[in-house]
């Protein structure tokens, strides 16, 4: 067991950090939360600024530790997080890389790398959640097309995606999981009305996405038709690895924020709020050497995030909700003014438990997966 | 950075599972039951020559020579097995007290209010003049109440920390043996999902204080001895908790093993001093830097 970095990973370290410390301060000001176009050009020519500065490809080729010393430092820094990058970089982008063809990748992949071209994610449906492979949005072969018709939900920056990840139905006679093939639409079709959704939140995070007669080049196709599920699963696991090592550093920052205020205001002197803020110091703790201990893992297994990313996600997402009840009362009458920090971020963690796989379909993964435990209804 | 075991540990792990599982398995656990406050002297014995309490003492002083994070795994097992003693306190004693590293002397310790192991000790540290005996919730743990002292050394802590860690990832083990093998309404109970989320919550618990306990052997950092302690109590005694329901009425019987896990993380969850001054510590910690 050792925590120390090699001098190579700390070299690594130094040089960012010296990086961010120059560039960092060279950013426009950061966008109104409204303004999707400006949110766009914000976060792609910060991606750009890392494509430059040859970071561009951390998320993909660097090791495991390296990647966990990169979201570490960039969050430290200030420096944004991947925002309209997120399903290139992170979703989308890792599945061409290993599942598409050479054409496919000189296609696709420099420009989610260049900060060029934004992804959605067209998986979840109205009547497919958490049994995602339920989906019915059918593509009907026509010539060298598939038709696309069906309706997708909960698509981030679908307002404005270049591409779609998509996951349609192109056998309905198999059993479900191999009836469904991975398609990258591209969002200019005609056909595709999207129409924003508003969170609890206020803000438009995510959209309906409705398809009508869409055409989609079979060439677009990534693995073999009705492969789509094994072809997907590879991208999930991507977003339970090191996913969350930013939030939890920036976690442990809010924390001490808290303290600070908490002393401020006076709520320090509460006894029982103060040993909840320990416990939490506690969490946030052991959230982040449970971080090492995956990343460790995965620098064994070859880079793979495993199923401890779900021991990881079920833990993490209610301590971020337990956070920012704290929050709540350490702010006590002013944390009902959506004006004051931390408002926002308690109403956004709510979706925490039920974003890229509830805590109940976790648990059915832990129990089922790690534990060995029978399937049952 | 690699947080995994390394091989050594790996073998050191499996060498006490396997030396416990061979000298202290579940009919002796079921026969120390019938001689309560009995320590078994020879098995003690035995963990001294197998290093047990001379781990961390340097190979020059008669010692293994190992650190922290071993003796972190050994003391996990002995509290996957449930092992009696006066263990910490003997481990602790090694490097002072003539015998203690050896397993020729049980070494008890006075703190934080009580004192394990006391009238089988030949060696007391801290002040036990005015012990009083109390019946012991826990069979296997003879218990007297002595005046509080202050302040526990942090390494008994994390030792008990790794001890409720072992404890906690035995009672997830039992719980889905148990719902894998026991049907009802035609199905293995493990197949319900308000039984299968009990057990995941268990390996969620678990593994978290594992790296929570893992790095504070590595670092000794007494801040993060505080936080693993926290973690590990979580695990041991809800873990052992929610063992128990999953066995249903077995799991409320004498037979059943799982009380005494229940109970013995009850004492160590007073070993480690109070919750409240961890808490307090990971508290003031968080002001203690700026922001």
């Amino acid at each position: 067991m050792d925590l120390t970095y090699t001098p190579e990973e700390e070299e690594f370290r130094a040089r960012l950090r010296e990086w961010l410390g120059r560039v960092l301060p060279t950013l426009p000001p950061k966008p109104s939360p409204d303004d999707w176009p400006g949110r766009r050009a914000y976060d792609l020519g910060w991606q750009r600024r890392l494509y430059d500065a040859g970071y561009a490809e951390v998320h993909w080729d660097a090791s495991p530790t390296m990647r966990l010393i990169f979201l570490e430092e960039t969050e430290k820094a200030g420096a944004p997080y991947v925002g309209a990058g997120f399903v290139g970089l992170l979703h989308a982008g890792p599945t061409i890389a290993a599942e598409g063809t050479a054409e496919q990748r000189a296609r696709w992949l420099p420009p989610i790398l260049r900060g060029d071209e934004v992804w959605c994610q067209g998986f979840s449906e109205p009547d497919a959640g958490s049994d995602l492979a339920a989906l019915r949005t059918r593509a009907r072969r026509d010539g060298d097309d598939y038709v696309v018709s069906g309706s997708k939900i909960w698509t981030s920056h679908a307002e404005v995606a270049d591409w779609c990840e998509l996951l349609v139905r192109t056998d309905s006679e198999a059993p479900k999981h191999r009836g469904i093939s991975w398609l990258a639409m591209p969002m200019d079709a005609p056909g595709i009305t999207v129409r924003p959704l508003r969170t609890l939140a206020g803000s438009a995070e995510f959209a309906e996405v409705f398809l009508d007669e869409v055409r989609v080049p079979v060439a677009n196709r990534v693995g073999d038709e009705n492969d789509g599920w094994r072809v997907t699963m590879v991208t999930l696991s991507f977003e339970r690895g090191t996913a969350f090592v930013g939030e939890v550093v920036a976690c442990r920052r809010v924390l001490r924020e808290l303290a600070v205020e908490a002393r401020k205001n006076g709520r320090w002197d509460d006894p029982v709020l103060r040993r909840r803020l320990g416990r939490l110091n506690a969490e946030f703790r052991a959230l982040w050497r449970l971080t090492q201990w995956n990343v460790s893992e995965a620098e064994l297994t070859g880079g793979v995030p495993g199923v401890g990313g779900s021991v990881f996600k079920l833990r993490y997402s209610h301590a971020r909700q337990e956070l920012y009840d704290a929050a709540a009362d350490v702010l006590g009458p002013e944390s009902l003014d959506l004006d004051r920090p931390w408002v926002l971020d308690r109403l956004s963690s709510l979706s925490y438990t039920i974003a890229a796989g509830t805590s109940q379909i976790q648990r059915n993964i832990v129990a089922e997966r790690i534990l060995g435990l029978p399937k049952g209804r | 950075m690699r947080f995994q075991l390394t091989e050594d540990q790996r073998a050191l792990q499996g060498g006490v599972r396997e030396l416990l599982a061979r000298r202290f398995g579940p009919e002796t656990l079921r026969a120390a039951l019938d001689t309560p406050g009995r320590l078994d002297r020879a098995l003690w014995r035995e963990l001294g020559a197998a290093g047990f309490f001379a781990l961390r003492l340097p190979e020059s002083e008669g010692g293994v020579g190992l650190g922290l994070p071993e003796a972190v795994l050994a003391f996990e097992e002995a509290g996957r097995a449930l092992l009696p003693g006066p263990l910490v306190a003997t481990h602790l004693a090694a490097g002072d007290v003539p015998g203690a590293a050896t397993g020729e002397v049980v070494v008890a310790a006075a703190g934080n209010g009580l004192v394990e192991w006391l009238a089988q000790a030949d060696v007391v540290r801290g002040d036990a003049q005015a012990a009083v005996p109390l019946r012991s919730v826990d069979p296997l743990t003879p218990l007297h109440r002595v005046p509080s002292a202050s302040g526990v050394d942090p390494v008994a802590v994390l030792l008990t920390a790794a001890e409720q860690l072992g404890s906690a990832t035995r009672a997830c083990e039992l719980a889905v043996q148990h719902a894998r093998a026991r049907e009802q309404f035609g199905q293995p109970i493990g197949a319900f999902q308000a039984v299968k989320h009990l057990c995941a919550e268990m390996l969620v618990r678990t593994e978290t204080a594992r790296a929570a306990v893992y790095a504070a052997a590595v670092t000794a950092e007494p801040v993060d001895i505080d936080a693993a302690r926290l973690l590990a109590d979580e695990a041991a005694v809800r873990g052992a908790r929610d063992c128990l329901q999953v066995h249903g009425g077995m799991g409320f019987t004498w037979e059943f093993e799982v009380h005494l896990h229940l109970k013995r993380a009850w004492v160590r969850t007073y070993r480690a001093g109070d919750v409240t001054d961890s808490e307090e510590s990971l508290a003031a910690e968080l002001l203690a830097r700026p922001t």
